[in-house]
């Protein structure tokens, strides 16, 4: 019981102690201590750049998400469920997987201008893969006997997918969403880096550029608690989503 | 009563050369319990799913209504002997019986009345919300009893729908078998390698020889209509027409193919 409260907050607790210890001796205007970078913080993030930089960001985060999971779960699932399809498409998805999703921005930028369309397409065009090539696996991997089920009491072609295939393939969906959303994280951060005049990831690029180094540092702070919060709202998803998948779980275990 | 089932010339071949079935043909009349027995892997799920329209069959028909069977028809519902396959674990045991229902012309109050008292007749009301995977494997084949016959077929098709269970649960499901065909005059095709359960169950026992598979006996079972586990089971005739079957079984597994 008392490990379960003790030791999440341990480390980082340790960690931070440490860490402002080393800063207070050291003269590095590179490394400011914690005392210095939570200032910064408030002074940075709560204020006119919550509304001009942060909330943009997120938006253009959410928006981004959204889209992958909708189009890799639609694709996934046609290119699961079509065998030519499949056979045609599979090469070609290796390749776009393989392709790293930052080499895109240049082209986006061509494409469609330094735009909000821009950032929210890049940030799909990564997070798209992991989403949509789990979705083709967990749409093939359909048990043998529930798809005869199906077949023997005539479900629909609307019934089977929306009660049989899609929740059968929602694990494998849900660990494509998982590695979705760090990459989204990341394009996110990047597209803002490249060309921009607001944004999360702009505002970190500024000060670090104007050598603002408590305000940079306090950006990645932000930054890694997006994350954190985004790892949070996924699994109380997650939990809800495949709460049957965990529940067969503990019943094979226990 | 009526035909229902008419098997004729039925053949099937699995691409390259596997003779499954050689040439199978038998009746079945409206509201009987039909049992086929066979030796291990004599086609006995092959037959099945040929009856069922899963799989086309290479030669003869299978006519229901005196209609051929082309595909799954509404008029047949099947038990998968893998219930923890052929369950949705995402659906509650409610949710699985309903299922085949949506598609079905059914007011909301209609469907639902079907599905309790499919949930009733199998005994599992008390556990409607819970999911399969919660209940045990006896329970979850209730469920996917409850199913088919929430799904009104003519036939119920069975394939060793009790394979996997214990021996006490086994017997409790033969009861709950016989009584829905008593009380509801379902007609059933049930397939098992268990001769005790076909003589038990059958008003018929059909005897299938090795592959390539063809019918070796037809017995019918003249035993009373009234049965139970343990009076039953000790009557000599049952020991008797065990004794038939098994003599059967046992030939066939030797490959004598003498046609009844």
């Amino acid at each position: 019981m008392r490990a379960r409260l003790l030791y999440p907050v341990g480390l980082p607790f340790l960690l931070l102690v440490v860490w402002a210890l080393a800063t207070t001796s050291s003269t590095n205007r590179f490394f400011p201590g914690p005392a210095a970078i939570l200032d910064a913080f408030g002074e940075t993030w709560i204020g006119p750049a919550f509304v001009d930089d942060v909330l943009p960001s997120l938006s253009r985060l959410a928006i981004g998400i959204v889209a992958a999971i909708a189009v890799g779960v639609a694709a996934g699932t046609l290119i699961g469920l079509v065998r030519w399809l499949r056979e045609l498409s599979e090469p070609l998805l290796e390749f776009f997987r393989a392709v790293p999703p930052p080499v895109l921005i240049p082209i986006a930028m061509l494409l469609l201008g330094i735009t909000d369309t821009m950032k929210v397409v890049v940030i799909v065009s990564g997070a798209v893969w992991p989403i949509l090539l789990n979705t083709v696996d967990g749409v093939r991997a359909t048990d043998s006997v529930q798809s005869e089920t199906a077949a023997a009491f005539r479900l629909t072609r609307w019934e089977r997918l929306r009660f049989l295939v899609l929740p059968a393939a929602s694990p494998r969906i849900m660990t494509g969403v998982r590695q979705g959303l760090s990459v989204a994280l990341i394009l996110m951060v990047i597209s803002e880096m490249f060309a921009s005049s607001a944004g999360l990831g702009y505002r970190i690029a500024y000060f670090q550029r104007n050598y603002l180094v408590a305000e940079m540092w306090s950006g990645i702070l932000l930054l890694g608690l997006v994350g954190v919060l985004l790892a949070a709202v996924f699994g109380l998803v997650e939990r809800r989503v495949l709460r049957w998948y965990h529940g067969i779980k503990e019943v094979n275990r226990g | 009563m009526g035909e229902l089932l008419r098997v004729e010339h039925l053949r099937k071949v699995y691409e390259p050369a596997t003779e499954a079935i050689g040439d199978l043909s038998f009746t079945m009349r409206a509201g009987e319990l039909l049992c086929v027995v066979g030796p291990s892997g004599c086609g006995k799920t092959t037959l099945l799913k040929c009856l069922a329209g899963l799989l086309r069959p290479t030669g003869g028909v299978v006519e229901m209504h005196g209609a051929p069977v082309t595909g799954p028809s509404p008029a047949m519902a099947v038990v998968f002997q893998e219930y923890g396959r052929s369950l949705y674990p995402w659906l509650t045991v409610r949710g699985n019986v309903e299922l085949p229902l949506r598609h079905k012309r059914l007011s909301r109050v209609e469907r639902a009345r079907l599905v309790a008292d499919a949930v009733e007749a199998v005994g599992l009301a008390h556990v409607a919300r819970s999911h399969p995977w919660q209940l045990s494997g006896g329970m979850q084949q209730r469920v996917a009893i409850a199913r088919a016959l929430a799904y009104e077929p003519d036939v119920l098709i069975m394939d060793e729908p009790f394979a996997a269970v214990d021996a006490q649960t086994r017997a409790d499901l033969e009861d709950l078998v016989r009584d829905l065909h008593a009380t509801r005059g379902i007609s059933i095709v049930f397939v098992t390698h268990d001769v005790d359960e076909a003589v038990y169950l059958g008003e018929r026992v059909l005897v299938l020889s090795g592959a390539p598979t063809r019918v070796r006996a037809d017995l019918p079972v003249d035993l009373p209509p009234e049965r139970d586990q343990r009076s039953t089971r000790a009557l000599p005739r049952f020991t008797e027409l065990r004794t038939q079957v098994y003599e059967q079984i046992q030939r066939a597994k030797r490959g004598q193919n003498v046609a009844p």
